[in-house]
C-alpha cells in the first residue's frame, strides 16, 4: 500500500509499534500526552497505550532525563521528550554526566538505554530560544550517541533503531521538516542503522555533506548551479552525527576531490570541523581545493525576522561550491 | 538538643528573624546516655542490634584506616563520614537485598552495609574505575559526584520498581547542600506526582564543606519540605542507629504499600574533613564541635552503652570485633594492594555496547604507543 507520510506521522507510527511491540518502552515528558506534544508527535499514543505508558511529566527537564535515567537502569526503555533543544539546559548535568558515562563507570554493569526526542532547529518563525542547533555539545561528549532523520522515512526507521540501541541515544528532530513534505513510509517496522550515512544524490565535482533540514536548501543549491555550471555534486545526509560514518564520507571526498560541509549550527567547533579535520587525516591528497564550511554565524541564534539571514541559504551554498570549484 | 539550641541561635543571629519558629521534632528512641525514651520491646530483635553496632564498627574502622592511608600516599582524595554511622547503617539496615541504593561520595557505610565489598571501596579511592562495581546481584551505583543529581535516579528506578511490582525500594542519600539544588525538589516533586516507592535519606551533617547550615537556606530543618510537596516527612536523630532504623522501616513499609516516597532528615554530624584535601578548623569552631558531638552524642558509643546495660556487649565481645575488623580490612586492602596495576587501553572500553570505529583507532593509536614491557611512550 502506498502510504505518504510527514516525518510527524512517521515519528509517531514509531512510537506506536514500539510501544506496542515491547512493554519495556514508555514515553515521558511536557504535554505529550493529553495535548499530545507541542508538535502532535505523540497525538493519540496516550488514549491507545494508557497514562502509564505515556506521561505527561512536570515542567523539569532535569527531572524526565533524570528519573529516565532511573527507569532505564532498572529495565525500562524509556523514550524522554524535551520541547525544544535549547530547554534541554536545565537537563545538561544528567546527559553529560550520567547517561553518558554509567556504562564505563560501571565496566558495563549498569547502562541507560533510553532515547530522548527533542525538536531542533530554525526555519519555523519560533520564538526566541526555539531554533538553536547545538548538536555539537552532544557530540562532544563519549557514550552518547546522536542522530539526525532528513526525512520521513529515515525518521520512523532510525527512531526503532533507537529505542533499541543499547545506549543512549539523543534524537535530534528537525523541525522544520516535521511537515515540509511526505514520502512513502512502510507499515512494516523496519530500521535505518545508526552510524551509516545516506548518499542522497550521485555527483563527480563536489561531495556536499550535510544534515537536518539543510538536506533540503543543500539539494537546491546544488540543482540550481548544476543548470548554472554543469557541476555534479554529491550529496551525502549523515544522518548519524556520532558516531559518523568515516567510510562514506572519504570514499565520497577520494572520488570528487572536493568537499563542502553545510550546518546551521554555530561555526566554531561546529562540527564540520572536525569532518573536516577528518578528510585531511584520510584524503588530503585527494583534495584539490580546501574543505568548505557553510554554516550558522558565531552569533545567538537572532530573532525570526533574521532567522533566514542567520542560516546558510541556497546562495551563500553556490557561493561556497563556486569557491571551491574555482580555488 | 544541642543542635536545635545552635540552629536557633545562628538562625537569629544570621537573619535577624525570631526564634520561636517551631522545629519539626527530632525522633528519638534512645538518648546520648543509652536511656530508652519509646519503648522498641519486639520492635527491634537484639541480634540486630548487636549486628547494627558490629557494622557500625567496621565502618568506622574503615574509614580510619582509609584516612590514614590517604595520608601516606596510597590512595587518593578521600571523603570520611565519621560520625555519622548510625545513619548510613541503619539506614542501610533497614533495606532488603533487592533494593536499590543511590549513594554519594561520604555514603561508605551504606554502601558496605547493603553489600558493597572493601575492596571496590579501596579500589574506588585508588582511582580505579572497578571500585565503582558491585557484587552481582546488588543494585548499588556508584557514588554520584554531581550533588543531588542522583535523587532523580533513585526515583527513576522507583518509577521502574512501582511498574514491575516486585516490591522493592529505591533510596537516595544526599546532604543538606543537596537540598540548594534543583534536583532535589524535581525528585521530590516527581516522586510525589506518581507516588512512588522511593525514599530520600538526608544526612542533615550541618556544613556543605564550609558552608553551615544556616548559610544553606532559609528553613531551619529540610524535612518541611517534605510538607511543600505533600509527602511524608521525619526527622529523626541521625546519630540514634534505632531511630534511623524504625523511621526508615516505617518509610519502607509506606512505599511498599504503594503510599509513596519520604523525605527522611538525619541530623547527625561529621568529625573530620569534607575530604582529605580541607581543613575544617578553617570554617568552623573544630574542636568545640566535634568535643560536644563527639563526646555526648556519638553513635557508636550511645549504643555500645545500651547493649553494655542490657548485656548483649562485652569487653571480650569488643576485643574479638576488633581483632576481627583489623584482618579484614587489612586483607582487603593488601589484596587491592597487590592487584597487577590498571590497564590503561581499559579506559577504551565499556564507553558504548559496541565499539564505534574512532574508539577502536584510538585504542590502536594508543597500543602502538606502548613500549616493549607495555609501558606507555
Amino acid at each position: 500500500m502506498n502510504r505518504k507520510f510527514t516525518m510527524i506521522q512517521a515519528i509517531t507510527e514509531a512510537l506506536d509499534q514500539k510501544l506496542a511491540d515491547d512493554p519495556r518502552v514508555m514515553l515521558l515528558g511536557e504535554d505529550i500526552g493529553v495535548n499530545g506534544g507541542v508538535f502532535r508527535a505523540t497525538e493519540g499514543l496516550l488514549s491507545k497505550h494508557g497514562a502509564e505508558r505515556v506521561v505527561d511529566t512536570p515542567l523539569a527537564e532535569s527531572g524526565i532525563i533524570g528519573s529516565a535515567i532511573g527507569l532505564s537502569l532498572n529495565g525500562m526503555l524509556p523514550v524522554a521528550e524535551i520541547q525544544f533543544l535549547s530547554f534541554i539546559y536545565p537537563a545538561f548535568e544528567q546527559v553529560v554526566s550520567h547517561a553518558a558515562r554509567l556504562r564505563h563507570r560501571t565496566r558495563g554493569q549498569f547502562t541507560t538505554p533510553l532515547v530522548i526526542r527533542t525538536p531542533y532547529g530554525a526555519g519555523i518563525r519560533g520564538p526566541e530560544l526555539h531554533s538553536e542547533s547545538v548538536e555539537t555539545f552532544f557530540v562532544h561528549t563519549p557514550g552518547l550517541k546522536v542522530v539526525v532523520p532528513a526525512t520521513p522515512y529515515d525518521a520512523k526507521g532510525l527512531l526503532i533503531s533507537a529505542i533499541e540501541d543499547p545506549d543512549p541515544v539523543l534524537f535530534l528532530e528537525p523541525t522544520r521538516l516535521y511537515r515540509a513534505f511526505k514520502e512513502e513510509v512502510p507499515e512494516e517496522m523496519y530500521r535505518v542503522p545508526i552510524g551509516k550515512a545516506r548518499i542522497v544524490e550521485e555527483g563527480s565535482d563536489l561531495s556536499i555533506f550535510a544534515w537536518g533540514s539543510m538536506m533540503r536548501t543543500a539539494q537546491l543549491a546544488a540543482k540550481q548551479i548544476a543548470q548554472e555550471k554543469g557541476w555534479s555534486c554529491e550529496i551525502i545526509d549523515l544522518r548519524s552525527l556520532y558516531p559518523l560514518d568515516l567510510d562514506t564520507i572519504i570514499a565520497s571526498v577520494k572520488k570528487t576531490g572536493r568537499a563542502l560541509i553545510v550546518h546551521e549550527a554555530h561555526k566554531t567547533a561546529g562540527l564540520g570541523a572536525e569532518i573536516t579535520s577528518l578528510i585531511n587525516d584520510e584524503a588530503l591528497i585527494y583534495l584539490k581545493a580546501p574543505v568548505k564550511r557553510i554554516t550558522g554565524y558565531d552569533v545567538p541564534v537572532p530573532f525570526f525576522t533574521l532567522e533566514d539571514s542567520y542560516m546558510p541559504t541556497p546562495a551563500r551554498i553556490r557561493q561556497g561550491i563556486i569557491d571551491t570549484m574555482q580555488f | 538538643m544541642l543542635i536545635e539550641k545552635d540552629m536557633r541561635a545562628r538562625a537569629a543571629a544570621l537573619t535577624g528573624r525570631l526564634e520561636d519558629v517551631r522545629i519539626p521534632e527530632l525522633f528519638q528512641v534512645i538518648t546520648p546516655d543509652g536511656e530508652v525514651q519509646q519503648g522498641i520491646e519486639n520492635r527491634i530483635d537484639p541480634a540486630l542490634m548487636v549486628r547494627m553496632y558490629e557494622q557500625m564498627t567496621r565502618a568506622r574502622a574503615f574509614d580510619r584506616k582509609a584516612v590514614i592511608l590517604q595520608r601516606q600516599g596510597r590512595i587518593g582524595t578521600y571523603a570520611p563520614f565519621e560520625g555519622q554511622e548510625a545513619a548510613q547503617v541503619g539506614s542501610a539496615l533497614a533495606l532488603k537485598e533487592g533494593d536499590w541504593m543511590f549513594p554519594t561520595y561520604r555514603d561508605h557505610a551504606a554502601i558496605l552495609t547493603h553489600g558493597q565489598t572493601l575492596e571496590n571501596l579501596f579500589l574506588y579511592w585508588m582511582g580505579r574505575m572497578e571500585g565503582c562495581m558491585c557484587p552481582a546481584g546488588k543494585n548499588i551505583l556508584p557514588p554520584s559526584v554531581p550533588i543531588a543529581t542522583q535523587m532523580l535516579h533513585a526515583a527513576g528506578a522507583a518509577w521502574a520498581n512501582k511498574i514491575k511490582g516486585e516490591g522493592a525500594i529505591s533510596i537516595a542519600y544526599f546532604g543538606d547542600g543537596a537540598t540548594s539544588e534543583g534536583d532535589f525538589h524535581e525528585a521530590l516533586n516527581f516522586a510525589g506526582v506518581y507516588q512512588l516507592p522511593v525514599l530520600f535519606f538526608c544526612q542533615n551533617n550541618g556544613y556543605a564543606i564550609s558552608v553551615p547550615f544556616q548559610r544553606q537556606s532559609a528553613s531551619r530543618t529540610i524535612v518541611q519540605r517534605a510538607a511543600a510537596y505533600d509527602i511524608p516527612g521525619i526527622r529523626v536523630d541521625g546519630n540514634d542507629i534505632f531511630a534511623v532504623w524504625l523511621a526508615v522501616r516505617e518509610a519502607i513499609e509506606r512505599a511498599q504499600a504503594g503510599r509513596g516516597p519520604t523525605l527522611i532528615e538525619a541530623v547527625t554530624f561529621r568529625y573530620g574533613a569534607h575530604t582529605t584535601a580541607d581543613d575544617p578548623k578553617k570554617y568552623r569552631d573544630q574542636e568545640v564541635l566535634a568535643k560536644e558531638w563527639r563526646e555526648q552524642r556519638d553513635p557508636i558509643e550511645r549504643l555500645q552503652k545500651f547493649l553494655i546495660k542490657k548485656e548483649l556487649w562485652t569487653e571480650e565481645k569488643e576485643q574479638v570485633l576488633m581483632n576481627k575488623l583489623t584482618d579484614e580490612i587489612e586483607a582487603a586492602f593488601a589484596k587491592v594492594e597487590a592487584l597487577p596495576k590498571t590497564r590503561p587501553v581499559d579506559m577504551f572500553d565499556h564507553v558504548y555496547a559496541d565499539v564505534p570505529w574512532h574508539i577502536t583507532e584510538q585504542r590502536q593509536e594508543f597500543l602502538s604507543l606502548q613500549d616493549e614491557e607495555g609501558g606507555h611512550v
